[in-house]
């Protein structure tokens, strides 16, 4: 297991003048949880995040309004601290909103609202809504015959309890929807568990699907970047079950 | 005559020849008519099977991407069933769509209460920013899908097997249209209403106003009705859920003392199967029954 990533090859906003690092996140987050002790390890989605955000999305904070992005969409918005850490961290906002987290004049709320949050592709909280907007993201991206970008859902193992999920995963393996891609990040959370795995919910339906350790950086760019012509993308992210 | 969802199909199939952003999402209902279309524009008209929270949140997804989504199903199955859908992933959201509703309030009335939609557009009243739009004729429901389809913002169309006999020149931008005028009080005929309540008032000296857009609600235009008659005493008849518009008439002619009275279903369940004429009659929405009903209110 490594901590180390690439430095990024993508330009830079002007805002963000020094350069992205993961280590520099918990600085971030304490900035908006006060507290320094809560070591990333609190956050199951930061590792996962980071990576995406530092070797996987193409997208800038020059780019939020290009048609031909990447989108990322937080479907699970309880606990978006590490969120708005590497959203700040890759310079899409000045990390002098951090200390505002929560608070009647902030952008950045409990959960993130797509009309206030820079770099926010949807408002989240309410559970099950994102893997259904990011099947039609797809297709209105095809639908335009933007085939290139990419669009990422990040969903909770026990977020996967909504029914919503279920009618996506069924419909978009069928459709084959190869820019698709669900990030589920699995602290074994849902109350019933998933017996016979998450992956086997998304490869039933016709989706590749790989499961690797959440916090291995190496382990997930592999499996974000593995190709899978013709289906849509999970890749099952496992942290510490949730305590 | 082709019904109003006919005519939604044949209309939405050539807009999408000329309008390449348009996108139509369904949920099986209405798939086989929209068959040539796919054919045509297989990535544009989108059917994701039985799965309505997918179809509204796809609708959604569609429109973030740029597109302006038409979406369709039963009312019952468009409005209610995926409600929150309709509340976060548009309107929080803040991305604009067309819903289309067919089914109205009991199009179907032998296929029971599973099938019937009264409550849709009050369900709907509780959100912000949507434009409703209630045809009371094919050619109607053409002019306010070409219109709605045209804009950007999220609007919905509420399609019914109940018709008038005649279309009226109407447009989404349009206010209450008056039809009648008379002194001793005003009647607002919501969508396919308004044959049974011109046979209702006949020889009445009423005005009556024709509404095929209630949201926004034409407050100006029933405040300039109610001002020139003797009292300001308003009715207004819906093919939904009674009263569910009487709260935008009462703030119409807050300026005025005024009376409202909202005619429309009833919240009763009536667990009945049959026809559409014997449940407008069970709502008190025949002729006769609206004509009891209007003349003991404004106590003609």
């Amino acid at each position: 297991m490594t901590n180390t990533t690439a430095v990024p090859a993508h330009g830079r906003h002007a805002a963000s003048a020094a350069t992205p690092d993961f280590a520099g996140l918990p600085r971030l987050i304490a900035l908006m949880t006060g507290d320094e002790k809560h070591a990333p390890a609190a956050h199951s989605t930061l590792d996962a995040l980071w990576v995406l955000y530092d070797r996987v999305l193409r997208v800038t904070p020059d780019a939020v309004d290009d048609p031909g992005r990447d989108r990322f969409l937080l479907s699970k918005g309880h606990g978006p601290m590490a969120y708005y850490a590497v959203l700040a961290a890759h310079g899409f906002f000045d990390e002098s909103l951090l200390p505002g987290f929560g608070s009647y004049d902030s952008p950045l709320g409990h959960h993130p609202d797509r009309l206030l949050v820079p770099g926010g592709e949807i408002g989240s909280g309410s559970l099950g809504h994102g893997l259904p907007i990011a099947v039609g993201t797809v297709l209105g991206l095809r639908a335009q015959g933007l085939t290139d970008p990419r669009v990422w859902v990040l969903i909770g193992d026990a977020e996967l309890d909504e029914g919503s999920n279920h009618e996506a995963i069924a419909h978009a393996g069928p459709a084959g929807l190869e820019q698709l891609h669900t990030l589920v990040i699995d602290n074994a959370s849902a109350t019933h568990g998933w017996p016979g795995g998450i992956a086997s919910r998304f490869t039933s339906a016709g989706w590749a699907a790989e499961t690797v350790d959440g916090r291995d950086h190496e382990a997930l760019y592999a499996a974000f970047t593995a190709p899978h012509p013709g289906r849509p993308l999970a890749v099952v992210a496992r942290v510490e079950p949730k305590g | 005559m082709d019904s109003m969802r006919d005519r939604f199909i044949s209309t939405a199939s050539r807009l999408l020849d000329e309008e390449p952003r348009l996108a139509v999402v369904l949920a099986d209902i209405s798939a086989d008519g929209f068959a040539p279309a796919a054919r045509a524009h297989p990535d544009r008209v989108i059917n994701v099977g039985i799965r309505e929270q997918l179809l509204v949140g796809a609708g959604a997804g569609m429109a973030l991407a740029g597109m302006r989504p038409v979406v369709h199903t039963f009312a019952s199955f468009l409005v209610e069933r995926p409600f929150e859908q309709v509340k976060l992933d548009f309107g929080h959201q803040g991305v604009g769509g067309v819903l289309v509703s067919a089914g109205g309030s009991y199009d179907w009335p032998a296929g029971g209460f599973t099938h019937m939609a009264p409550g849709d557009v009050a369900l709907l009243d509780t959100l912000d920013g949507w434009n409703v739009h209630v045809p009371g004729h094919p050619d109607e429901a053409e002019a306010l899908l070409r219109d709605a389809v045209a804009g950007e913002g999220r609007v919905y169309v509420r399609l019914s097997l109940q018709a008038n006999r005649e279309a009226r020149p109407v447009s989404g931008a349009g206010g209450f249209m008056p039809v009648r005028e008379g002194r001793l009080g005003t009647v607002v005929a919501v969508g396919p209403m308004l044959d049974g309540v011109l046979a209702a008032t006949e020889g009445l000296d009423l005005t009556v106003l024709y509404a095929t857009t209630v949201r926004p609600f034409d407050a100006a235009g029933v405040r300039r009705a109610a001002g020139v008659t003797n009292a300001a005493d308003v009715v207004i008849v819906e093919p939904y859920l009674a009263g569910t518009s009487a709260a935008a008439a009462g703030e119409a002619l807050v300026d005025l003392p005024h009376r409202v009275l909202g005619l429309g279903v009833g919240r009763a369940e009536l667990r009945r199967y049959g026809t559409m004429g014997e449940h407008l009659r069970a709502h008190g929405l025949d002729p006769a029954g609206l004509r009891e009903r209007i003349t003991g209110f404004l106590r003609l």
